[in-house]
């Protein structure tokens, strides 16, 4: 008797065989071995009140079912510069999408969608853009080009977005090494997308047409926490300047992976840098375990390019309709399509990533490219099979499918039936070859999923609508002149104050190290306490309270100062916060009372200490100057903070 | 010839690629006070400043270098880039019409010339094909350039040429005409045609595009679809302008060519006929008439070809305080008809009555059209109307201006005799003056008004 093919297992057969181990257990040699190779493109707003090629308000955002007019577009893939179609081009065309856009009448004009030219480039996100590039320590161009960049996504509705470099080649450091910067480009924003069913996707304008920086680094990162420290260096050194947009999607990053033999990959928009590790981590292992599925099928197929899938349909009666999905396809009359892949047995059940197996790859392609929405496809290598046993038996049988074969089920649109086939059978072509090219989309549990054929290189043409603007010596050199301090620097600085390291990122995220050094500097704080006062409480305050009104960080200067000026003691502030927080309007001194804060001389207080002695030795018999010192502290803290520091009294306490 | 290997460059820019030996397309490494640069040497724009030089980057995009800071370069290799259309065999499919596309140096398919930043056409069926693939899904086409000239260069001379190469096409057994041509100036050549070429036995459609095809959102593809499907499949035998209907990829309309015009300057949906309704709409699946009463498509042969142009004929545009010596100057360089456009009704100022007065006493034909576009010349209302007429100014009814023009150079193209001119001019050959104006002819929405934004949300733009 033969052994039964057990997926489960060969997903675990296979997983060892790729070497996977989970990020907590890598080590550089990990990295090294596999050749982890990693690169960023981060994308920062700028903080404009314009748009950048028009004179709609920037940053105002509607929510997805308010809108004027609706505008339906479909791309064309156009010829590039060398006068050939884009291959990217081509197969996002052959999806045929209907794409909506929807448009609010006070954040779009003409512009965005496309039936008016633009307008001047915004001169405020320009120098913005150089002033960051200078930062970046990149060369600026002498006269910036407005490049269009292809998108046949639908994202921009010209098809393009409008671009342009600013500097090239420049470096940032990290803790242990630099990273060199490809480039700093202006760019774009494009729209949010709304919806994505069947071959209808919608999209709103409102984001459309914002400025936006990309930083571009090298693949100069070997291994995720260089690349999440990387990003965060960047991000950072955006927000340092105040000159950038902040809050929910105003920094976004795609990252781009590649093992030794593997592709670039790119993953988009990162809304995390915490993602970042165990992202570059999982893509680089698929990337590997996709070059060992790429070695077994060349041992078995020695001439790929005579490899064909086949098919059939297969009618409702020939399988049991248990599964919902199916019960759906029946119900919308979808046609049901068995596709044989000859000696693909162990493949599709093959390791790629934690959780993730070859055939997972497949059923995002047919979503994107042959518009069949998900679930739409089953084969012969589930863990839990979804089809039973004894009908797939006759499916094979119609396939006439041999014992190394395997086979996918899909079901769909008659009409989107061809591209399925052709998305299929394109995707094992290219598993022969390794990696294929393309842009992933990242998922919060770490993996990711196909998101569209990476366009290629020739998706570039000068905009014929713009000219170009030069930049003189004289005016970029004005702009170096206010730059803030570098984030090393600063880095530093925190660090020789003693602030403690947790509270780093949050201080650099929200740009808060100007404000913390005013404190320090013209109320004269201790360092070490503002700095944690920020990291630790404003952000717990923060991710506690809700704000009545708009709390504006300048506030906590004024609250600063006021303590100072009361000559109340720094503890107090602690307790003033959340108030504050919540109640951003409200004066300092009605805060004292409902925290019902009492002066009281330093003197009263410590003169109930004796008392407190005696009582001490009522509650508790030991003779512990220490218990003794802590329990009357916890007697009188309430009336103390504010008034005397803790510190002094537990001097008051032990000291006499 | 020689090769230009420094396409575009002039002044200090020029001096300095030929100082340090570097050539457009040569890939260079630049130093600069700024730092060091390296990528391909582009070609530059004739229009742009000679104080920069500009470089694709590996990334391919493109900067420029000031020749200020530049302070070396090194040319590492060369390499040119060949720019071409694919071009494939278009099909031929038995049982499809016969279309033929007259080229008049319109774009509808294209590439980039970096030189000029300019877009170059594909013109020739494979190009077309290669470019539009389902075209021939339409009809088999075959493509002919009369000409090539920008739009804004359109005049008499490629009118009357366009109109014989139609009329021989016609002869020749065609069963539909799509003419390819830039939109600025689409509505003269459309009126220009209907007055050329009478009869018709086949659609004539006019055609262009708003967004050239350079870009994945052209309106160029669905148009020269829709053009096709009109020409190839329509019932309508009539000069027509084939554009976007909404500026959606949705449907396009069918304009008579006298009643077109281009009404914005970069909408997709820019021409829209003034004071009736479009002929029809158009997809892909076929020609839905709107008015009732058109020109049907027949079997002969029978085309009227009126190849006439007088090229001293102008248009005046009136506005307030404007002089007479205006008026006298045309009549001094020899203008034989005047098209003036008038406020409201059809009205200019009294100072110019002498000068009217002696042209038309010179015997110069002069109409009134109105500014307002929409709407008729009514003289008889108003003293300065009566007083206008008096003087020998005729009222061209409802024609628009450039209409009248069009017609008034094609009247006087034909005879100098004014009382024939004036039967020319105000006997309707396609409803370049209607009878009535039907209450839907004018429709400009107001937004901001609940119902029309209702209507726009819900029906799409
Ligand atoms: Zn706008």
């Amino acid at each position: 008797m033969k052994n039964k093919f057990d997926p489960a297992q060969n997903y675990n057969n296979t997983l060892k065989a790729v070497g996977y181990v989970k990020r907590k257990e890598a080590t550089q040699k990990t990295y090294t071995d596999i050749g982890f190779m990693s690169g960023l493109e981060v994308h920062q707003q700028i903080d404009t009140k314009e748009k950048l090629f028009c004179r709609c308000p920037a940053g105002c955002y509607h929510k997805n079912e308010i809108f004027d007019a609706e505008v339906i577009r479909h791309m064309r893939p156009t010829l590039s510069e060398l006068g050939e179609y884009d291959g990217t081009a081509l197969m996002e065309f052959r999806t045929k999408k209907e794409i909506v856009y929807r448009i609010k009448n006070e954040t779009t004009c003409t512009y965005e969608v496309d039936d008016t030219p633009p307008f001047p480039l915004n001169r405020e996100a320009l120098e913005k853009a150089i002033k960051i590039s200078h930062l970046s320590k990149l060369k600026i161009v002498g006269e910036v080009h407005i490049t269009r960049k292809q998108y046949l996504d639908g994202s921009i509705p010209t098809g393009f977005q409008r671009t342009a470099i600013i500097g090239v080649e420049g470096e940032i450091p990290l803790k242990n090494k630099k990273i060199r910067l490809i480039q700093l480009s202006l760019e774009e924003d494009s729209c949010r997308e709304v919806s994505d069913i069947g071959h209808t996707r919608i999209y709103k304008t409102d984001r459309l047409g914002m400025p936006l920086i990309e930083t571009v680094t090298y693949p100069d990162m070997v291994n995720p926490d260089e690349v999440k420290e990387a990003c965060n260096y960047i991000r950072f050194l955006n927000r340092s300047t105040g000159l950038v947009r902040v809050g929910i999607g105003a920094g976004r990053e795609d990252v781009n992976v590649s093992c030794k033999g593997g592709t670039r990959i790119e993953i988009k928009g990162v809304a995390h840098t915490k993602w970042i590790p165990e992202l570059t981590h999982n893509e680089c292992f698929r990337q590997w375990a996709l070059l060992n599925i790429k070695k077994i099928l060349n041992e078995r197929v020695p001439d790929p390019k005579s490899w064909k899938i086949s098919h059939e349909f297969i009618s409702y009666q020939t399988t049991k309709v248990k599964y919902p999905a199916l019960k759906a396809a029946k119900a919308n009359n979808y046609k049901v399509v068995a596709v044989n892949l000859p000696d693909f047995m162990g493949i599709l059940s093959h390791f790629t990533q934690p959780g993730k197996v070859f055939a997972n790859e497949f059923t995002d392609r047919l979503k994107v490219i042959a518009c069949l929405e998900r679930p739409n496809m089953t084969h012969s290598e589930e863990f839990v099979p979804i089809i039973a046993e004894a009908d797939f038996e006759k499916i094979k049988k119609t396939l006439k499918a041999s014992e190394n074969d395997a086979q996918i089920i899909f079901w769909g649109p008659e009409a989107d039936v061809k591209t399925a086939l052709e998305t299929i059978e394109e995707r094992c072509l290219m598993a022969f070859a390794g990696v294929p090219n393309e842009t992933r989309k990242s998922l919060d549990d770490g993996t990711n999923i196909f998101e569209r054929v990476l366009p290629g290189a020739d998706r570039m043409y000068p905009d014929t609508d713009s000219k170009p603007i030069p930049l003189p010596n004289d005016y970029i050199n004005k702009l170096k002149e206010d730059l803030p301090q570098e984030v090393t620097e600063r880095y530093h600085q925190l660090k020789k104050w003693d602030v403690p390291e947790d509270t780093y990122t949050f201080i650099f995220k929200r740009n808060h190290y100007p404000l913390i050094v005013r404190i320090i500097n013209e109320l004269g704080f201790d360092p070490k306490f503002v700095g944690t006062f920020f990291g630790h409480t404003l952000k717990f305050v923060e991710g506690h309270y809700k704000p009545t009104a708009k709390f504006k960080h300048t506030i906590l200067f004024h609250l600063f100062k006021f303590v100072k000026e009361q000559n109340i003691d720094t503890r107090i502030l602690k307790q003033m916060l959340p108030i504050v927080y919540e109640h951003p309007k409200i004066d300092f001194e009605s805060v004292l009372a409902s925290i019902k804060f009492k002066r009281i001389e330093k003197n009263e207080i410590v003169s109930h200490i004796p008392f407190l002695k005696n009582k001490f030795k009522t509650v508790c018999r030991k003779d512990n100057t220490e218990i003794e010192a802590k329990w009357i502290m916890g007697e009188l803290r309430n009336t103390a903070v504010g008034n005397i520091s803790m510190t002094e009294l537990y001097k008051s306490i032990v000291g006499k | 010839m020689s090769e230009d290997f420094f396409q575009g460059y002039k002044g200090t820019a020029l001096e300095m690629l030929k100082k340090f030996n570097v050539r457009v397309w040569g890939q260079a490494e630049v130093d600069t006070t700024r730092g060091a640069f390296k990528g391909t040497i582009l070609p530059r724009s004739e229009s742009d400043d000679d104080t920069h030089i500009v470089m694709k980057i590996p990334t391919g995009y493109n900067i420029g270098l000031d020749t200020d800071t530049i302070t070396g370069m090194i040319e590492t290799g060369y390499k040119k880039a060949n720019y071409k259309i694919p071009e494939k065999e278009f099909p031929n499919t038995p049982g499809l019409p016969k279309v033929k596309l007259i080229g008049t140096g319109g774009t509808i398919a294209s590439r980039l010339d970096y030189r000029t930043g300019a877009v170059i056409p594909a013109f020739s069926p494979g190009e077309l094909y290669g470019a539009v693939p389902e075209l021939a899904d339409i009809c088999n086409l075959t493509t002919e350039k009369v000409f090539a000239v920008f739009s804004e260069n359109m005049g008499p001379e490629q009118y009357k040429k366009l109109a014989i190469a139609i009329g021989k096409e016609i002869e020749n057994g065609i069963d539909g005409i799509i003419i390819g041509h830039g939109t600025d100036t689409l509505h003269y050549t459309a009126a220009a045609l209907n007055f050329m070429v009478q009869n018709s036995p086949i659609p004539i459609v006019l055609v262009g595009s708003q967004r050239s095809s350079d870009r994945p959102s052209s309106d160029a593809a669905l148009n020269l679809m829709h053009a096709a499907t009109a020409a190839g499949h329509g019932d309508i035998a009539e000069v027509m302008v084939c554009m976007f209907g909404p500026t959606s990829d949705s449907y396009g309309f069918l304009h008579r060519g006298t009643r077109v015009r281009k009404m914005h300057s970069s909408y997709r949906s820019t021409f829209r006929t003034i004071g009736d309704t479009p002929l029809a709409t158009v997809t892909r699946e076929g020609v839905v008439p709107i008015k009732q009463i058109y020109n049907h498509r027949r079997k002969d042969r029978n085309v009227t070809i009126l190849p006439y142009f007088e090229e001293k004929v102008g248009m005046i545009y009136y506005y307030t305080n404007m002089n007479p010596d205006m008026i006298d100057s045309m009549v001094d360089n020899g203008y034989k008809g005047i098209i003036i456009i008038g406020t409201g009704l059809g009205h200019v100022n009294k100072p110019l009555y002498p000068a009217i007065e002696r042209a038309t006493k010179k015997g110069v034909a002069i109409y009134m059209t109105v500014q307002t576009i929409w709407g008729y010349v009514h003289m008889f209302v108003y003293d300065t109307g009566r007083d206008l007429m008096a003087k020998g100014v005729i009222p061209a009814e409802n024609m628009l201006p450039e209409t009248a023009y069009i017609k008034l150079g094609w009247a006087l193209g034909q005879t100098s005799d004014l009382e024939k001119v004036k039967e020319i001019m105000l006997t309707p050959i396609n409803d370049e003056i209607t009878k009535r104006e039907p209450y839907n002819g004018y429709l400009v929405y107001q937004g901001g008004v609940p119902e029309v934004e209702a209507f726009i949300k819900k029906f799409r733009k």
